[in-house]
């Protein structure tokens, strides 16, 4: 008989196993679901993990994994300080979105003029957007005790319409003979964000993600504000008594979160996607919840996890092209790692003891 | 009957009733899941489930009522995984139901490839006969497909069951404390695995609804946040099974009346309109909240709150 024994400590070691475990049963189970599909699985588990990194066109695709990365830390890392302390954003797919409008939409004011200034109004509009985005949620909490989890998701749907009507309203590029979309920020020099070493798939939203990561690492270790979110999430009754107050934790976690992910449109728009378009939102404020259970929360953890994630939507491209995967199957992919994460987290805060069924008696 | 540009108020309130199936259907399953102390967020992702496997099963087979029961069946097995992860493996329910709604869409998406385009056999009205040509009522009340009816039953049903029954007693006490239950000698996880499998089986049918007569086709994220709008239901509700009626109404209404300002060309913005109930839903949830206290009140306390006994 199976037993579960609670740990009186979580376990180091599977705390860092689980992860890597939990890749490897979602991609047997990945394969699973690509053999019935009708594709064979081996292949398609290589083209995703392997032919990205070692592949013949691996040159090329190291660049689009930190294009894909950036945006998936960046959100992850802003998300993960919340998830510490029991706030739950699930609205970065939104906060990203009004980043990017506003973000976009500073710059093109200044168009075709401009100069050096544009590019660093639009990474501060962009921020703004997403933290002020994000306030609505904070303050509703901390005035009228309403769900985070559901007001900032209702947020994305309203961020979604406001992007339509950007894309063809207020933002529609006037020159663009009337289809929707904005001007293409990356073809205009002021505010565009292009790549640093060309080839290398490094611009400025992938230099920010590094940077966040190191800061909140820093604050996680070394500052009081991390010592509170760790003490609110872990033992909330003994925060307050420590004199943490929830109310400031609330703004402050879904401020930094927000603005983070709002920074991540804002360059997203300015470099890779190039405009504000009707499918510009991609489902990156998303993926970074999984991003950032997958690095347990942890800011080093949560870079790589982002680099495989990266790695899942480069590879699964590739094999959608190539093997004719549907990318549908990718997203599901997705969700299947997150659900052998949660799975096998077991092991980490509980020991699994088997009892002979004598011993029981 | 012409009233408000064109708007017949009849007709309005009859497919307002229609229109706020999915997500009563959807709440009322969740209310009984979150009375178990489950907080279960993944209604979206079976929702969804249930719509496109409602959809494959009906075009399959050609019979809407088995599309319905397909669908159930799809969303049930999700609510199979969220129940195994939460109440076996302990795992994070709020993550949890975020991974289900996650998964969901994608396979959701994935199963629905070929489906795009298609019309699904028609689900069709109750035969009331000679009720249905009463003018006004008729066509409000006796003018519908069963699963408008079921839904209206549901409610009641869950309020009887809750309110008069043992069982409900019982499901009661383990959303209350898990431990006082336990200590009785009632089994907490499998209470709690049946409540999450009755809300995974009616957040299906819900969903079955959109995709089978709602919209009726199948195209990707086709329940477009009503699983989320079902749990905000719940909260207005104050966990009680005819306020869930009343809410559903309510954001039914909305949709059906920003529907029809669009098509009858009113000058409000079409942007507007469409995001018109997120924003009411944000606002109901306020004014729900606010009475910090009442709020409390209500909540199961053992919502969200894993249960492992030591022995």
């Amino acid at each position: 008989m199976l037993i579960l024994e609670k740990r009186p400590s979580p376990s180091r070691f599977w705390q860092a196993a689980t992860p890597v475990l939990a890749v490897a049963l979602t991609m047997v189970a990945g394969g699973i679901m690509f053999a019935l599909l009708g594709k064979d699985p081996v292949a398609a588990i290589r083209t995703i993990f392997w032919d990205p990194l070692f592949g013949e066109f691996a040159w090329y695709l190291r660049g689009q994994l930190l294009v894909k990365a950036g945006p998936l830390i960046l959100i992850a890392v802003g998300l993960s300080l919340g998830f510490r302390a029991g706030i739950w954003n699930i609205g970065a797919e939104g906060q990203y979105i009004m980043g990017a409008i506003c973000g976009a939409g500073a710059g093109l004011a200044f168009y075709p003029d401009g100069g050096w200034f544009v590019f660093p109004l639009m990474v501060m509009a962009g921020a703004l957007g997403g933290w002020a985005w994000a306030m609505i949620p904070a303050i509703l909490k901390t005035r009228f005790n309403t769900n985070e989890i559901l007001v900032s998701l209702m947020l994305v749907y309203v961020a979604q319409t406001i992007l339509s009507k950007a894309a063809t309203g207020f933002l529609r590029n006037p020159e663009g003979a009337g289809f929707p979309g904005s001007r293409n920020l990356s073809r205009w020099q002021p505010g565009s964000n292009p790549e640093l070493i060309a080839g290398s798939g490094m611009h400025w939203g992938v230099v920010a993600a590094f940077i966040a990561v190191i800061f909140t690492y820093i604050l996680l270790q070394r500052h009081i504000l991390g010592f509170q979110i760790k003490l609110a999430g872990q033992a909330p009754r003994a925060a307050r008594f420590a004199g943490v107050s929830p109310a400031r934790l609330v703004v402050l976690c879904l401020g930094i979160s927000g603005g983070l992910a709002g920074l991540a449109g804002l360059f997203e728009v300015a470099g890779p996607a190039g405009q504000i378009s009707i499918d510009f939102a991609s489902g990156y404020g998303f993926t970074a919840i999984i991003v950032a259970f997958l690095g347990r929360l942890n800011p080093f953890g949560i870079l790589l996890a982002g680099l495989l994630m990266a790695l899942t939507y480069v590879g699964g491209e590739m094999a959608s092209t190539n093997l004719r995967l549907p990318s549908a199957a990718i997203q599901a992919f997705q969700g299947m790692l997150l659900f052998f994460l949660l799975a096998v987290d077991l092991l980490s805060n509980y020991r699994v003891r088997f009892l002979l069924a004598k011993k029981v008696a | 009957m012409d009233m408000f540009g064109g708007i017949n108020p009849a007709v309005l309130i009859a497919s307002l009733m229609a229109a706020s199936v999915p997500i009563m259907l959807a709440a009322i399953g969740e209310l009984v899941v979150e009375k178990s102390g489950v907080l279960n967020l993944g209604v979206e992702g079976m929702m969804i489930m249930g719509a496109v496997c409602g959809f494959v099963t009906a075009v399959g087979t050609g019979s809407a009522v088995l599309g319905f029961l397909g669908g159930a069946a799809g969303a049930m097995a999700m609510a199979l995984v969220f129940a195994v992860l939460t109440q076996v493996l302990l795992a994070n329910q709020v993550a949890t139901g975020l991974a289900l709604t996650l998964f969901g869409l994608g396979l959701s998406s994935l199963i629905g490839q070929g489906y795009v385009g298609i019309k699904p056999p028609p689900t069709g009205a109750v035969p009331f006969g000679p009720l249905a040509d009463i003018p006004v009522i008729g066509r409000i009340l006796f003018s519908h497909d069963p699963i408008v009816y079921l839904s209206i039953a549901a409610i009641a049903a869950v309020w009887a069951v809750l309110r008069f029954t043992r069982t409900g007693l019982i499901l009661r006490a383990v959303g209350e404390s898990h431990d006082a239950a336990h200590a009785l000698g009632y089994k907490v996880t499998r209470i709690r695995v049946l409540a999450i499998l009755f809300g995974g089986a009616m957040a299906g049918l819900g969903g079955a609804y959109v995709s089978l007569v709602r919209v009726p086709q199948w195209t990707d994220g086709i329940t477009s946040g009503a699983g989320w709008i079902a749990l905000a239901i719940v909260v207005f509700a104050a966990w009680k099974p005819w306020r869930v009626l009343i809410g559903a109404y309510l954001f039914g209404g909305i949709t059906v009346l920003q529907l029809n300002l669009q098509a009858a060309g009113a000058r409000i913005p079409v942007e507007y309109l469409s995001m018109s109930p997120y924003l009411i839903t944000i606002l109901v949830l306020v004014l729900m909240s606010a009475d910090r206290a009442r709020a409390a009140m209500n909540a199961p306390a053992a919502l969200g709150k894993n249960f492992h006994a030591s022995r």
